[in-house]
């Protein structure tokens, strides 16, 4: 569920040429302003002291309530979970076939995937510096295979540029890159840096420009065997007798601009994407399934919370069991980590003071629709190579992601057809029915891939502001919001604190959830050892 | 993420006047924006392509862990003032609007819910007042 270049952000172009050739230099600055340091995880928790039989009630069994409750049982706190849904995990969540899913207004779907396939509705791919959450998988056995996020050979599409021709992810970069080398070398060699390069250092640069942008000897960006080794061929390279390989036309600089295509280069320059990237073999809930494994004896399924009241010797919350709502139940604790998304804590009457009340009434939630589509046959692997990763495009759909398992193999496969996080189309595809989701999804995908058209078999549709367990994908904070109201939101109140995802500096990611937990676990252990 | 919302304004900058795609799929032909912001621009689509998503294609609401109000013969929509507010900015489970939707698009869709699914009040909200409530 994380934000891409689905829409421009504050980038120009020049910050991308930043991005992708002064990369040691920008990596200096950012380690010195403690940007670009690494995770903030320091290993496994150490809960040193005794809690003396303390109790926790954890509301919620995400990631960040499963981390909770599984370091605080082991730290010798008396904890129990409730769970709105009748499963653990959360976001965490994976549908295969035979799933049911339920959304907002009451639209029924059934997940008819074949076995082995699935969509994770929620998150889908583990930053390899996800610290925290990479250790937890390593301790609770998640495999983890690749999550590629940069195919070369899948593709960049704008559909009022090239004819509406989607083009290789390979050549734009390709382009992209001997274009403004050629600018940058054309500048250099009219003595036109004179003042900021010095003559040595000039020659050097020569050279990195060629060497980087596949320039030819007269320093120009041209259809060649050098470029064609960067961008692709005309006429591939072949054995024996078969035609001498042929190099394919650059796009101009003109039309590379106009297209706008360069925003998605963004994608896979941008530390949360850079390789590699993880996913769980299986689907993401493996996460989920194997937190559930240790913890699953702690958690009270199908408990919607109605009230959180404290007072000076503990936590009273009320809630009801959604298969018998009539009878308000009770659980108490000494304590109580609260890891309710903020888009339902504040609709539930909490005793919290005032400046972390405002705080839980400040942050919406974003919106975001994932569509995941099965096909007959895996005919981007068959027809046109593309093994893995992700298409970008300015279609409604806004990406289509290959899977990353299974390759190669012959029969059916599901495709992520349209991955929207906040935006106009996020609203739009929300507002739709769950079979009008997908067919869009097919009309727009067919214009990438017309294919889709005769391979389509079915497919489940989930808008995140339609799931009754969030009513959102994740908090979205506004930098204002955030300056005025973040620290009251992580405070700990009397005898209550709140983590998740929202709770963190990484909102939208799992490693937030847990980073979030850890920290507020920490502090309330601190406070409950000193009492 | 934080930085979302201000995409719009460099959208704009980028992106010829918003046309939005439409589909020839013959049994529904919804809009959609091609940008940030919304290319709707009448209360009625307003509301089946943005409001609805949450609230319901009938205004019922609906209800989960958490709910989406009823905004049938809902009396906050008496003052309208209210609506606006809370269209523009947002609260709580409520996303805010206001840099997605020009100051006509939030009176039109405020209007259309102030006049529909049993709400009948007649004081039209002006963009004018719009462009004073995002003050």
């Amino acid at each position: 569920m994380q934000s891409e270049a689905a829409v421009i952000r504050r980038r120009d172009l020049f910050s991308l040429i930043g991005a992708m050739a002064g990369s040691a230099a920008m990596y200096h600055a950012m380690t010195s302003l403690g940007f670009a340091s690494e995770s903030t995880y320091k290993g496994p928790l150490r809960l040193e002291g005794d809690p003396k039989g303390a109790s926790v009630l954890v509301l919620g069994a995400g990631l960040a309530g499963m981390t909770a409750a599984l370091e605080l049982r082991k730290a010798g706190y008396k904890v129990q979970v409730l769970e709105f849904n009748n499963r653990a995990g959360g976001r965490n969540w994976t549908l295969r076939g035979g799933d049911t899913f339920v959304e907002l207004g009451g639209q029924r779907q059934t997940c008819e995937f074949d076995r082995g396939l699935y969509l994770n509705p929620g998150p889908w791919r583990i930053p390899y510096h996800h610290r925290a959450l990479l250790d937890y998988c390593r301790r609770l056995g998640v495999a983890l295979e690749p999550f590629i996020q940069l195919n070369h050979n899948a593709y960049l599409h704008a559909s009022r540029a090239f004819g509406g021709e989607p083009q290789k992810i390979r050549a734009i970069k390709a382009d992209f890159q001997g274009q403004v080398s050629e600018l940058l070398a054309k500048a250099t060699q009219q003595g036109k840096l004179d003042e900021a390069v010095s003559k040595e250092d000039q020659e050097i640069l020569l050279q990195a420009l060629r060497s980087w942008g596949a320039l030819d000897s007269d320093y120009r960006y041209n259809a060649n065997l050098v470029s064609a080794e960067f961008r692709g061929y005309a006429r591939e390279p072949g054995g024996g007798l078969s035609p001498e390989p042929l190099p394919s036309d650059p796009v101009t600089l003109s039309d590379l601009l106009r297209s706008r295509v360069w925003r998605y280069l963004q994608n896979f320059a941008r530390y949360s994407f850079q390789t590699t990237m993880f996913q769980p073999v299986g689907g993401m809930d493996m996460i989920g399934k194997a937190f559930a494994k240790e913890v699953g004896d702690l958690i009270r399924y199908n408990a919607k919370v109605t009230q959180i009241q404290q007072n000076d010797r503990g936590v009273t919350v009320s809630y009801v069991d959604t298969t018998s709502p009539s009878t308000v139940l009770h659980a108490q604790a000494d304590w109580c980590i609260c890891t309710i998304p903020l888009s339902i804590l504040s609709q539930i009457p909490v005793d919290v003071g005032s400046r972390m009340q405002a705080a839980i009434d400040a942050v919406s939630y974003a919106g975001a629709v994932k569509v995941g589509l099965q096909f007959k046959r895996r005919f981007w692997e068959e027809d046109e190579a593309i093994y893995g990763g992700i298409t970008y495009t300015d279609l409604p759909i806004r990406q289509i992601a290959y899977p990353n398992d299974g390759f190669n193999r012959a029969g059916r496969g599901v495709l992520l057809g349209a991955y929207l996080f906040e935006g106009a189309n996020a609203y739009e595809f929300t507002a739709m029915a769950p079979t009008q989701r997908i067919a869009n999804a097919v009309e727009f995908g067919s214009m990438i891939h017309p294919q889709y058209k005769r391979e389509f078999e079915n497919g489940v549709a989930v808008a995140w502001h339609r799931v009754p367990f969030t009513l959102g994908c994740s908090g979205e904070w506004t930098d204002e919001g955030r300056a005025k109201h973040y620290k009251h939101l992580c405070q700990i109140d009397g005898r209550i604190v709140l983590a998740g995802e929202h709770a963190s500096d990484l909102p939208a990611w799992q490693e937030g959830a847990i980073l979030s937990s850890l920290d507020a676990i920490g502090r309330l252990h601190e406070r409950v050892v000193k009492t | 993420m934080r930085i979302a919302q201000k995409a719009g304004a460099a959208l704009l900058t980028f992106l010829p006047a918003a046309a939005g795609f439409t589909q020839d799929n013959a049994a529904t032909r919804p809009t959609f924006s091609s940008g940030y912001r919304f290319v709707e621009m009448t209360g009625e689509e307003l509301f089946a392509n943005v409001c609805q998503g949450c609230h319901m294609p009938d205004a019922a609401g609906a209800a989960g862990a958490g709910a989406y109000p009823s905004l049938i013969a809902n009396r906050n929509l008496a003052t309208s003032s209210y609506a606006v507010h809370l269209v523009v900015n947002g609260r709580r489970g409520m996303p805010a609007f206001g840099d997605m939707m020009t100051d006509g698009q939030v009176a039109a869709v405020v209007n259309y819910l102030r006049t529909h699914f049993g709400n009948s009040y007649t004081d039209a909200v002006t963009a004018k007042e719009v462009r004073e409530a995002r003050r």
